[in-house]
């Protein structure tokens, strides 16, 4: 049942206005409202009990495995969100003066120093608002630099980015927004890119290469500093799409790869909460060539005082992404989370990370599942491909996805990456317990049972949960967005 | 180990079965000289209660602020259940709705949400939420290129009264696709775009910005600009408060035929202060254009079984189905904001969210008449405001910044740097959560000041001057 559906007319929930409201206004009639608008009359248990029961019809970290490729769903510690909840940082105004914000400022300081040591880049700045907003920030900065060559001239040839085809979407969808045309590099049967490819794709029309690595199909990329050569060598710059960052956090700096600018997605390596969806943060780092480009603001210290740097410093910055200062709060749970592990506690990330990801993958292998890179490591993803169920017994990678949901485990990423069919994409992370793996690998190898001897019923998935399959065909063409949509 | 759960039990099982030594040779396929030689300048790493002891020195350093600050971000009263609720681990640490069947909490909440949403602005249809305030304008002015068929120009009209770093935003996120934003000056009585003085023979342009309340606090006459835009097959993006909308009219409202994408920050609802985010921006429009709509939007739908059930729909327009030719790169909402904004707005319904404006309203009026009542500060715009005015002040305003805030008071918000034009000037707000003791602090602490400073007229002063 719907809020709307609780609501009766003339309810108030009065401790939750101000008690004595001053009606002199001089806000003339032609700007008033005349009609109310449709939110909930409730009272403020209905709400609370509404609201708490919608709760419990999600899946989340809290309450199930949920191994999610390129999501990264570890743990959320709790402190971290208490911590960052303290009213101190609460009640904070954006705009107050640095007398004001030296506690706030100096945990973005401290959180810029330790993202530079992590990634081995010269600059951070904070501000991008999600890994997209950071991947923006980052092209952005690439054609700033091109438009800066030739003593301000601008080197207008470069109107090409390269991104291979393994890619996620934001890549592509990214590069259009700066402008830049996209040509797509081909990734060998090994999933590394196809090197006489890059060659061939390469030249005076390159402004840069978007690279992920490990990449999106679950392995290093091994070539990669010869392929920062190539595109260096022609005058491109590289960028670093950091969405698998964890899978080598501590243990390999993007710096050191050779790479010139890359996005952090402190949702997914540092911990923050997905909440749904969001809020993220896509913080950047630079090489020293992008330096100056670096979105604003960002925070220094100067004689032991904390102050915002902004366009009027930089004035070469790519300028602002926000409103303010991006999402200040979830960059606060990642500077908790960042001092709970400690230098000790980083690279562990990437090691158990890694131990889950090819523990798994060696068991689903020995279960008879087919590995998309057999011959490869796993990272701390690696996908599966369910094709020859998908061809022999007409059971799809969708659904298995939907009958894990029955066992209790979210199900992986699907159908991502494109380049393989019918795949999983699975991502343990570090958090998970060897008990929980083995139970998910039950729940692969019961499922691969029941398709075999039932496949209606592996098709006809989930039944457990408070919806079966929904018609997305029915909800694109009958558009039901709000309610009573087709009644106004 | 924090949050890593391995004994060395398993571990050494885990490796028996992947069949390697070590947990170091699962990396062997990276080059050896790109491993990393260590970290320098992280910490050591502390227990859940040393980071406690140290944030909540921190946080201690940065309290007790007594704000009359607004500029885009506003303190209101939230109550307590809608953070309980929302930093529920099912809200908290769940993913993006891909998954309908288990999801079907966040995406319920998502469609009340959008249900609210375009009500409250009047409009068709709502997204799920964009970053915040300001890329939500980037984004509209993106959407307007794309939905007006009938304009080639890619030129936005933006009003000057529009948050400067609204339009900065703007500019730093569409200038690569060709868009041209050009600005139009305010009228320096009232404050707002004067339609008067709007050009007669405007040429071809795709869109016209509207703030309502615009950045100064001032009503802008939003019937005569929406119809001149019509007028000239320009479309309409209103910017808006979403507090204001309890007493203002719905932009849908606007005009003859009413707005036609409405975008702004919704922090007001239910998101703290916060330095600034996590906020969200939110996104409405009319129904023909929802296509051209960028972000998550949820739609009701039914099962296998024929029972109502809530999906992502019109995914087509996305980033990771049309890649290099979707609507936008964005792919995360603030799911978590807009929980906290829906709950909200069930707390405190139609009638809360009026009062909550109409008090923030008088007690904005109330700080201006006790403010002018020192003699020390005057109104600089004649037309009336929501809940925000521009003050003109006798007193150097970073004098009074320095004062007021060296005893935890935030005045206000200088604009200066934006608009040196308007002189010695601050931005100052007083929401419902301003007691009438609050707002006398303010007065008589400016009175004290503007007493000290003419008895004691410094030469810093008068070189700034």
């Amino acid at each position: 049942m719907l809020i709307f559906e609780q609501s009766r007319t003339g309810r108030v929930n009065t401790a939750q206005q101000p008690t004595t409201v001053d009606s002199r206004s001089n806000i003339p009639n032609e700007f008033l409202r005349t009609d109310k608008p449709l939110l909930p009359e409730v009272s403020e248990m209905q709400a609370v009990r509404h609201y708490t029961r919608l709760s419990t019809k999600n899946f989340s970290i809290d309450t199930h495995f949920y191994p999610l490729g390129s999501c990264t769903m570890k743990y959320n510690p709790r402190g971290c969100n208490t911590l960052s909840m303290l009213p101190g940082f609460l009640n904070r105004h954006p705009d107050s003066p640095a007398n004001m914000s030296q506690g706030f400022l100096s945990c973005m300081y401290d959180l810029q120093e330790i993202l530079k040591d992590v990634t081995g880049m010269k600059e951070v700045s904070l501000s991008p608002m999600a890994g997209a907003q950071g991947e923006f920030a980052g092209v952005a900065m690439i054609r700033a630099y091109h438009d800066a060559q030739n003593g301000g001239k601008g080197d207008p040839a470069r109107t090409e980015i390269l991104v291979p085809d393994a890619a996620h979407g934001t890549n592509p969808a990214t590069a259009t927004m700066c402008n830049f045309k996209v040509r797509e590099i081909p990734t060998n049967k090994d999933g590394d890119v196809d090197i006489e490819a890059l060659k061939a794709a390469v030249g005076p029309h390159t402004a840069g290469i978007m690279l992920t690595n490990p990449s999106t199909l679950g392995v290093f990329e091994r070539k990669i500093k010869e392929i920062a050569d190539i595109v260096h060598k022609a005058g491109g710059l590289l960028y670093y799409d950091g969405a698998n960052l964890n899978a080598i956090l501590g243990k390999v700096k993007p710096g050191d790869m050779g790479f010139d600018v890359i996005h952090m997605n402190l949702h997914k390596t540092f911990s923050t909460p997905h909440g749904g969806g969001g809020p993220g943060a896509g913080p950047v780092g630079v090489s020293s060539r992008l330096i100056p480009f670096l979105p604003v603001p960002m925070v220094t210290k100067v004689d032991n005082e904390y102050q915002l740097v902004t366009q009027k410093n930089i004035p070469t910055s790519i300028g602002r992404l926000s409103a303010f200062m991006g999402n200040a709060g979830v960059l606060l749970r990642a500077y908790i989370y960042a001092r709970l592990l400690g230098k000790e506690g980083m690279h562990r990330v990437a090691e158990y990370a890694t131990l889950n990801a090819n523990y798994m993958m060696k068991k689903l292998e020995k279960a008879g599942f087919q590995l998309a890179f057999a011959n490869r490591k796993a990272t701390h993803e690696f996908i599966v491909t369910l094709k020859k169920q998908a061809k022999e017994l007409n059971v799809s990678a969708m659904d298995f996805a939907k009958r894990l949901l029955d066992y209790g485990y979210h199900a992986p990423t699907t159908y991502f990456p494109l380049l393989v069919p019918e795949c999983f994409l699975i991502e343990p992370t570090e958090t998970e317990t060897q008990d929980e793996l083995d139970g998910f690998i039950d729940a692969m190898i019961a499922i691969q049972k029941e398709a075999e001897t039932d496949a209606d019923k592996v098709k006809g998935a989930p039944y457990t949960l408070p919806v079966r399959r929904l018609d997305d065909v029915k909800a694109a063409k009958e558009l039901d967005l709000t309610w009573n949509f087709k009644k106004k | 180990m924090p949050f890593i759960p391995h004994t060395e039990e398993d571990v050494k099982s885990m490796l028996a079965t992947i069949g390697v030594n070590s947990i170091d040779d699962l990396f062997d396929e990276i080059p050896a000289e790109l491993r990393s030689e260590g970290l320098t300048k992280v910490p050591k790493g502390v227990s859940e209660m040393e980071i406690s002891r140290i944030m909540h020195a921190r946080a201690e350093q940065d309290s007790r602020a007594l704000c009359f600050a607004g500029a885009g971000a506003y303190e209101h009263h939230i109550p307590a259940a809608v953070w309980e609720i929302t930093t529920r681990g099912e809200f908290y640490s769940a993913y993006t709705p891909y998954q309908a069947e288990a999801s079907q909490g966040t995406l319920q909440l998502l469609y009340e949400y959008q249900t609210m949403m375009a009500s409250l602005t009047g409009m068709d249809v709502s997204n799920a939420s964009l970053y915040d305030g300001a890329s939500a304008l980037a984004e509209a002015v993106l959407m307007a290129v794309r939905a007006n068929r009938k304009s080639k120009s890619k030129r936005i009209l933006m009003p000057r009264t529009v948050h400067p770093n609204y339009r900065k935003v703007a500019h730093n996120i569409v200038k690569g696709q060709g868009i041209t934003l050009e600005e139009l000056d305010f009228d320096m009585q009232g404050g707002h775009i004067n339609p008067d003085s709007l050009p007669k023979d405007p040429g071809d342009f795709t869109a016209l910005v509207i703030p309502q309340p615009n950045y100064f606090g001032v009503l802008e006459d939003i019937d005569a600009l929406t119809n001149w835009a019509h007028e000239h097959n320009a479309l309409v993006i209103a910017v808006v408060n979403p507090t204001s909308l309890a007493l203002l009219k719905a932009p849908g409202s606007w005009g003859n035929e009413g707005a036609d994408i409405t975008c702004g920050e919704g922090q007001p609802l239910g998101a703290p202060l916060s330095s600034g985010g996590p906020y969200f921006g939110f996104m409405a429009c009319r129904e023909q254009f929802v296509r051209q709509m960028p972000g998550r939007i949820i739609g009701r739908t039914v099962d296998l079984d024929g029972k109502e059930g809530f999906a992502l729909t019109l995914q087509a327009r996305e980033q990771h189905i049309r890649r290099s030719k979707a609507t936008s790169n964005i792919c995360t909402n603030q799911g978590l904001l807009v929980t906290a904004a829906t709950i909200y707005m069930a707390l405190v319904g139609p009638d809360g969210l009026a009062k909550v404006a109409q008090s923030s309203h008088a007690n904005t009026q109330n700080l201006i008449s006790k403010l002018e009542a020192t003699g020390n500060a005057s109104r600089l715009f004649n037309r009336p405001v929501f809940h925000e005015s521009l003050m003109k002040f006798e007193i150097q305003t970073d004098e009074l910044m320095n004062a007021m805030s060296a005893q935890r008071i935030l005045p206000g918000v200088i604009i200066s740097d934006d608009y040196p034009e308007l002189g010695n000037v601050m931005l100052v707000c007083a929401t419902e959560t301003k007691s009438e003791e609050d707002l006398q602090t303010y007065a008589d602490l400016l009175a004290e000041m503007t007493k000290n400073s003419e008895s004691s007229k410094s030469p810093s002063k008068s070189s700034m001057a």
